[in-house]
């Protein structure tokens, strides 16, 4: 730290006394890049010339994709950027900017979007907007048609998508793959009523066609845009028969007929359509639920006692990380704190080892030892024994939050050492002329303005643990599994698991991203609260002291 | 490592001379300094013997958690061997780009932040700092949902800042690069003199010329502590990392490791425990070789004004 300091003071004396650096002519004061053309300015604008372009690609494809949020979100940064390095205001965003940009969109948007999500039903069977709901709808339910003409078919491929060729009653060929409606093509060879060579596409050959029947069965080509047209489908990869749905949807009264039993389907509040018996079709959309997500947390028979317990060991293994490894810490701190013991430097380095490897190892690796059958600390430490410390439900917490010890203790011991070191001396000298003894000193001085000196750090310590997710899921998985709960949750799931089990997002189980992210909300008002109520009061602490 | 002469605590009894020690009486010399050191021996027995166990247990001859129990029963680099017939090496590369890239990111975007909000008086500046303050406490990877219905959409527009890319990673960890570090930074930037900006403004230096070629100089420190914290954070976030890199060949070394060791616990524990020392040394080496920069930025960022 003094090294680099000193060479760059003596260039910076030399800057300051020996007029202006070579290399450069003499400026006015106020100066700016916006109105002088130095190498700096070309610099920008080649990066600004950068930044356009990809802007302007990304415009374009929101466009063709027709994603209206991220264009105008797009436009407006690059209206902003452009603005704020082309003018000579601004000079204070010139420097914020880059990281604000980046904080806005996958820091303040996100934490903004899981608020709204949190509100709708938004998950599986409730994926996207109605008009996807219906034409999803509309496929799902195609049938053979009754009679309807049955056409030669070639399974054909175009790139590394599948697709049929079919010859039409009138001789026409027309192509097309599941992404790409069936279109006439010109020019195609027909050979006995089949289609053998067409233009932009490549036939598969016979033995291909028997490598990828699953596919070839499973695909389906549209006839047309409308999904009310159905598509072309094969059993046998050489007939080909239309298929059209079963529902009909008739977007006039907004409802869903189906042709064969006559049953009428309507919207409902739920974003499905409901029968008058009320059964709903599979396939819904995403509506606003207002705080259904926030009950059913709370009060839902599957979810509301898991929810709890879970709540309550979140704060138990919080506060208990917290305490456990700051005690410990600040006891090896103590006993380090003798400048007549040799080699304390060796300890320390020792001792920090485990804060210096990456978590998820360590909690991997504890996961190892601490097996049941055939883990080192029951094998060997323990001489054979089979001690099931991640299975039961007790044992499984107890190991949590020892594992946490190991990994937190050096922190904790890093901390207190650097607090008790500067600890002022005369408040000590005062207290021994007063005639407190030790403990005495320890427990009015000493305590308190350790405690003082690292009430920041222990909030954060406890924030942080309330939301390892790391170490519980590499750990324990969350487990072992709470015997009554229809939902995949267990006794060491802390909330940040909880939420991560219910979002689905790993594909595991059913999605529900509406009640996951109510769920976070949750989290946050409760880490947000704390942390807030503490740093305040930390804050009157260090007024009062 | 000799006995380094720290100095006196202040406060404490003054420190005796060496001779004084050996004149001390053996049961005197265990209740004053002896008992200590069987805290510390204890104390480094508890810290290290995973890592031991792990050492070993990489360099067993058979890769099954059974019969890693015996400490260096057998000496032999099987397990290593082993680690080129997995992706290992991929993700190991993966890894090391993606927390790279952030950590680099991080310290750039940082930095001028904190240029920022240290050197110029603005209309906001007060609110951005309380804003940044606030932000702070809500977690970003509290937001997994909707970071992952963010990449879907963003997905389709551009894949490269969609789903199963690195560069979309990096850009959403990139996202938490000014809430957590500015603070850190702007209280170091205030400790560099504003005479040294004066000076040079009116030698005729711009405001870009006195960030990148004094200003940055002059903190390198602090650059250094936010890019190690933030390297090893990235190093070892798994989460978003699990969500968002969806095939095996984009797989950093959390997901690829966690993989492992969940599935078949028995059969890849030989390989886990290699994959863990190379993966572990680079934090490691890093972590002791700047050991007294990581301890001074953690007690920082705790002391304000």
């Amino acid at each position: 730290m003094s090294a680099p300091q000193t060479t760059t003071d003596a260039e910076v004396g030399a800057l300051g006394t020996d007029g202006p650096p070579p290399r450069r002519g003499l400026r006015a004061a106020d100066a700016s890049h916006a109105r002088d053309y130095s190498p700096g300015f070309f610099v920008k604008l080649a990066l600004m010339a950068v930044v356009d372009a990809l802007g302007v690609y990304v415009v374009w494809s929101a466009w063709t994709a027709g994603s209206y949020g991220i264009l105008a979100a797009t436009l407006a940064m690059l209206v902003v950027a452009n603005w704020v390095y082309f003018s000579k205001r601004a000079l204070p965003l010139k420097y914020i900017l880059p990281g604000l940009l980046f904080l806005l969109v996958y820091q303040i948007f996100v934490v903004g979007y899981t608020g709204y999500v949190a509100f709708t039903n938004y998950g599986t069977g409730h994926n996207s907007t109605k008009e996807q709901a219906v034409s999803a709808l509309l496929i799902q339910n195609e049938r053979r048609v009754e009679g309807s003409p049955s056409s030669t078919l070639t399974v054909v491929e175009d790139g590394d998508a599948l697709g049929f060729a079919v010859v039409t009653e009138d001789g026409d060929v027309e192509a097309g793959t599941a992404d790409r409606p069936l279109a006439v093509v010109d020019g195609a060879t027909v050979t006995d009523g089949r289609a053998v060579e067409i233009p932009g596409f490549t036939v598969l050959p016979r033995d291909q066609v028997l490598q990828r029947q699953a596919e070839v069965t499973e695909l389906r080509v549209p006839v047309s845009d409308d999904p009310e047209d159905g598509s072309i489908r094969t059993t046998d990869a050489r007939t080909g028969y239309v298929y059209t749905s079963a529902l009909e949807w008739d977007a006039a009264a907004d409802t869903m007929t189906d042709t064969t039993t006559g049953t009428v389907y309507t919207p409902n509040d739920e974003g499905q359509f409901e029968a008058p018996d009320g059964s709903t079709l599979a396939v819904g959309w995403r509506v606003p639920v207002g705080f259904d997500n926030f009950v059913t947390a709370f009060s839902d028979a599957r979810y509301a006692q898991p929810f709890v317990k879970i709540l309550v060991w979140t704060f138990v293994f919080a506060v208990g990380s917290v305490v456990t490894t700051f005690l410990l810490g600040l006891f090896l701190a103590i006993v380090f704190n003798d400048t007549r013991m040799r080699g304390r430097k060796v300890y320390r380095t020792l001792m920090i080892l485990p804060y210096a490897i990456p978590g998820f190892l360590a909690a991997l690796l504890w996961s190892g030892l601490l097996n049941t059958r055939f883990g080192f600390v029951n094998e060997v430490i323990l001489g054979g024994a089979h001690i099931p410390w991640l299975t039961d439900p007790w044992l499984a917490k107890l190991s949590v939050l020892g594992v946490n010890l190991w990994l937190g203790f050096p922190y904790m011991f890093l901390i207190c050492t650097g607090a008790l070191q500067s600890l002022p001396g005369d408040v000590m000298e005062a207290a021994k002329i007063d005639g407190a003894g030790r403990w005495r000193t320890w427990r009015a001085i000493t305590l308190p303005l350790l405690l003082i000196a690292t009430a920041p750090l222990l909030i954060s310590s406890f924030a942080f643990n309330f939301n390892n997710f790391t170490l519980i899921y590499m750990l324990t998985g969350g487990g072992p599994r709470f015997a009554d709960a229809s939902v995949p949750l267990g006794h060491t799931d802390i909330l940040i698991s909880m939420v991560y089990s219910i979002s689905g997002v790993d594909g595991s189980a059913q999605k529900d991203f509406g009640l996951a992210s109510a769920l976070s909300i949750v989290i946050f008002v409760i880490v947000g609260t704390i942390s807030a109520i503490a740093f305040r009061s930390t804050r009157k602490f260090e007024e009062i002291s | 490592m000799a006995t380094t002469q720290a100095p006196p605590v202040v406060g404490g009894r003054p420190a005796p001379s060496v001779t004084s020690r050996n004149r001390m009486k053996p049961g005197r010399w265990f209740s004053e300094l002896g008992w200590r050191h069987v805290v510390g021996v204890i104390a480094v027995v508890y810290a290290a013997f995973p890592l031991v166990y792990v050492l070993s247990a990489s360099l067993s001859e058979n890769g099954t958690l059974t019969g890693s129990n015996t400490l260096f029963s057998d000496v032999s680099g099987a397990n290593y061997a082993e680690l080129g017939t997995t992706m290992f090496w991929t993700w190991m590369g993966n890894t090391l780009v993606i927390a790279i890239a952030t950590s680099v990111g991080t310290v750039l975007m940082g930095a001028a932040a904190a240029y920022a909000f240290s050197r110029f008086r603005f209309a906001g500046r007060r609110m951005g700092l309380t804003s940044l303050l606030i932000v702070q406490m809500f977690p970003q990877m509290l937001a997994f949902v909707a970071i992952f219905l963010l990449l879907i959409g963003l997905g389709n527009v551009v894949p490269i800042l969609g789903l199963n890319s690195k560069i979309a990673l990096i850009a959403v960890y990139l996202g938490g690069a000014l809430g957590v570090n500015t603070f850190l930074m702007y209280g170091f930037f205030n400790t560099v003199p504003r005479e040294l900006d004066e000076a040079a403004k009116i030698d005729g230096a711009t405001h870009s010329q006195i960030y990148w070629t004094i200003i940055l100089r002059l903190v390198a420190p602090i650059l250094a502590v936010v890019a190690l914290l933030s390297f090893i954070s990235t190093f070892g976030e798994f989460i978003i990392a699990r969500i968002v890199l969806t095939s095996e060949r984009n797989w950093t070394l959390a997901v690829g490791l966690y993989g492992w060791v969940s599935s078949l616990k028995e059969a890849n524990w030989g390989l886990f425990t290699a994959g863990a020392v190379i993966s572990a040394l680079p934090v490691l080496a890093l972590f002791l070789y700047l050991q007294k920069y990581i301890v001074g930025g953690l007690t920082a960022g705790s002391v304000k004004g």
